[in-house]
């Protein structure tokens, strides 16, 4: 027993060792829990990736992408056109250096830059990892240019039993009048992590919905950032994470208003079950200069084990003094007189729960762009009903 | 219809229960037998509602003393799914909202576990749809209402017409209804009763808990029990009912104080 504190000591030193490559790799240390955006997240466990990097499969001019066939009004954006855009959305957002997206950057991603022009339809963005462990990055750049439109699935996918962190960084550019609607489908598995940075730029009149997805990591991260830079644009942030056994989802988003009018409608969802644990973060600014914002942000946990841990906070900085701004929080477990209710229709009680849990993810499920419908992001979730 | 001779269906015997560690019911006796229509009056705080609550097996509720029997087999011992499937119904004083549950597929899954228990096959989607499409007649309901959360936004008259729809589909041989009538206006309440009227038959039993003499009005009760501080206090026949709705239930007090003086707990026949 006398020599358990040594042992634990040798312990934290393999971790710190085993972690060292992705240090090298990012060029920086990696966050500790003595930061405050970091302060539920602990990252020993991906000392059980392997050190390494897998490149996505590309083609011979070392293109990843060159098999994507894009909808009319989709095109690639290439040399002085890309470069001119890339790194502005996580410049405005402040997080060119946060460790995951150095991280990213470390690793050489797989690149694509996209341009949008008039209604474009669907684009489903497969992002399926190469066998080979270790990390797996892609950055994508999306611009949209005035009044364009488009719906876009990613689909990001660690490759079957492979120790795995998957890093994916999106840039957007919306113009005027632009509207996006973004789902981001992420369905990891036991040796899988993810980091998943989403950089959004704002103009006047345009329009985001992001839908966040993730459920099966042993540690997901998603960083939505979104700079409306004129204001009076619109925002929708939706996030569903579930978490089970020992897994961690953390969600820290961040939203700032540059300019007056503009909206944000905000719903976070988590279902926490075994021993996982949840962290929302939801950081929300509203400076001087964006008089009559219209924001509202809604975390809401349904906690279905007495080992499960959830950690949810608002983080509203107003100084505009003619705003709306409103944000709660729930925690609860599946609803006692729901319960009984479908029970005696004859529901058993296990079904009865399965139906409840349904429903509070399909609030957000549903928000999906259609595409999505086709991975059965339900039963990705919540396994087969 | 009373019939001597009609198997009973439901027995209560001297049915104590508590929420909370509170005695609720203080020894409640009713046999129900198969073809009556039964209701059960009282002010608020009688009783009435724990009634169907304990029969239904809310958790919430502990029996501490009594039995029920159905069909001469212990209620009490079975989970409130269970006394679903064998043909117990509470049509709810407050149906549940259900957010993001569909309705069709909450009306779908209930069906079903009643099916199965009888040994029917399970319908699927579209043969269900055919079903509930039928039987949407018996409450004049709207369509529309299939494709929405269950009880979500739905009206007050809305919601205990999706209470008898269930009925409709589960077919129920005791049927218990809370205050069915309550928060409706008159052509609701017609609708309603008018369905439950249409599901009563000489082989099942329906249970009417409500304050008010309207409802009597619509569906003719062969039993009228009154119920005060946890138990039954008066039985009679329709006329009882009328008796209230003159006189209230001032009568009550008077009657209680009077027991308690006697000491005496026995409910009263009323010829």
């Amino acid at each position: 027993m006398v020599a358990a504190p040594a042992v634990q000591a040798a312990a934290a030193g393999s971790t710190a060792a085993s972690l060292a490559w992705l240090a090298d790799l990012a060029g920086a240390p990696l966050p500790t829990r003595r930061q405050e955006d970091w302060r539920f997240t602990d990252l020993s466990s991906l000392a059980a990736i392997p050190a390494g990097v897998a490149a996505p499969a590309a083609d011979q001019r070392g293109d990843p992408w060159a098999e994507l066939s894009l909808p009319a009004g989709v095109t690639r954006l290439a040399g002085a056109a890309a470069e001119a855009q890339l790194g502005t959305a996580l410049a405005v957002s402040g997080c060119q250096q946060h460790w995951p997206v150095l991280l990213n950057a470390g690793a050489r991603p797989a690149l694509l830059a996209l341009k949008v022009e008039g209604d474009a339809g669907t684009l489903e963005l497969p992002l399926p990892a190469p066998a080979g462990e270790g990390v797996v990055a892609w950055r994508l750049l999306l611009v949209l240019e005035p009044g364009a439109r488009l719906d876009l699935l990613q689909v990001p996918a660690p490759a079957p039993a492979q120790r795995q962190l998957l890093s994916l960084v999106s840039e957007v550019v919306l113009g005027e009048g632009a509207r996006l609607q973004l789902g981001c489908l992420a369905q990891g598995h036991n040796q899988a992590a993810l980091f998943h940075h989403l950089a959004v730029r704002q103009a006047s009149g345009s329009e985001l919905q992001a839908t966040l997805v993730s459920s099966g990591w042993v540690l997901a991260r998603h960083e939505p950032r979104v700079v409306q830079e004129q204001g009076a644009a619109r925002t929708r942030l939706l996030g569903l994470q579930r978490v089970d056994g020992r897994e961690l989802a953390d969600t820290h988003s961040f939203v700032r208003f540059d300019g007056p009018e503009g909206e944000l409608d905000q719903l976070h969802k988590a279902v926490a079950d075994g021993s996982g644990r949840s962290v929302f973060n939801g950081a929300v600014q509203v400076p001087r200069l964006a008089q009559r914002t219209n924001a509202a942000q809604l975390s809401r946990t349904l906690l279905l084990s007495d080992r499960a841990r959830i950690d949810t906070k608002p983080e509203l900085e107003i100084v505009a003094d003619d705003v709306k701004c409103a944000h709660g929080a729930t925690v609860s477990q599946l609803q006692s007189e729901e319960l009984f209710y479908l029970r005696s229709r004859g529901i058993d009680s296990t079904t009865a729960a399965g139906l409840l849990q349904r429903a509070f993810c399909q609030e957000v499920l549903r928000e999906l762009p259609a595409g999505a419908l086709r991975h059965d992001p339900m039963t990705a979730l919540l396994g087969a009903a | 219809m009373i019939r001597p001779d009609a198997p009973v269906l439901l027995e209560i015997r001297d049915l104590h229960a508590s929420v909370e560690n509170q005695p609720i019911l203080k020894g409640v006796n009713l046999c129900i037998r198969a073809g009556e229509i039964h209701a059960v009056m009282g002010r608020n705080g009688s009783g009435k509602s724990t009634l169907s609550k304990v029969l239904a097996g809310h958790p919430a509720y502990t029996v501490t003393a009594g039995s029920v029997l159905y069909k001469g087999e212990d209620l009490l011992s079975l989970d409130p799914e269970q006394r679903s499937r064998i043909g117990l119904f509470l049509g709810f004083q407050y149906p549940v909202e259900i957010p993001g549950v569909s309705n069709l597929e909450f009306l779908r899954v209930a069906t079903n576990a009643r099916r199965g228990q009888r040994g029917e096959e399970e319908l699927d989607t579209f043969a269900f749809e055919d079903l509930v499409r039928d039987r949407l007649s018996v409450v004049q309901m709207d369509p529309a209402f299939l494709d929405r959360s269950v009880n979500e936004g739905f009206s007050g008259g809305e919601k205990k017409r999706n209470e008898i729809l269930q009925m409709a589909l589960l077919e129920p041989v005791v049927a218990i209804l809370d205050e069915t009538d309550s928060g409706l206006d008159i052509d609701a309440l017609r609708i309603v009763a008018s369905g439950v009227n249409q599901l009563s038959s000489v082989d099942n039993a329906t249970l009417l808990i409500t304050h008010y003499q309207r409802l009597l009005d619509l569906i003719t009760p062969d039993a009228v029990h009154v119920m005060a501080a946890g138990r039954i206090l008066r039985s009679g026949g329709k006329e009882l009912a009328l008796e209230l709705e003159r006189s209230g239930y001032d009568w009550v007090d008077a009657e209680l104080a009077r027991l308690d003086a006697e000491g005496e707990r026995q409910p009263l026949e009323v010829a």
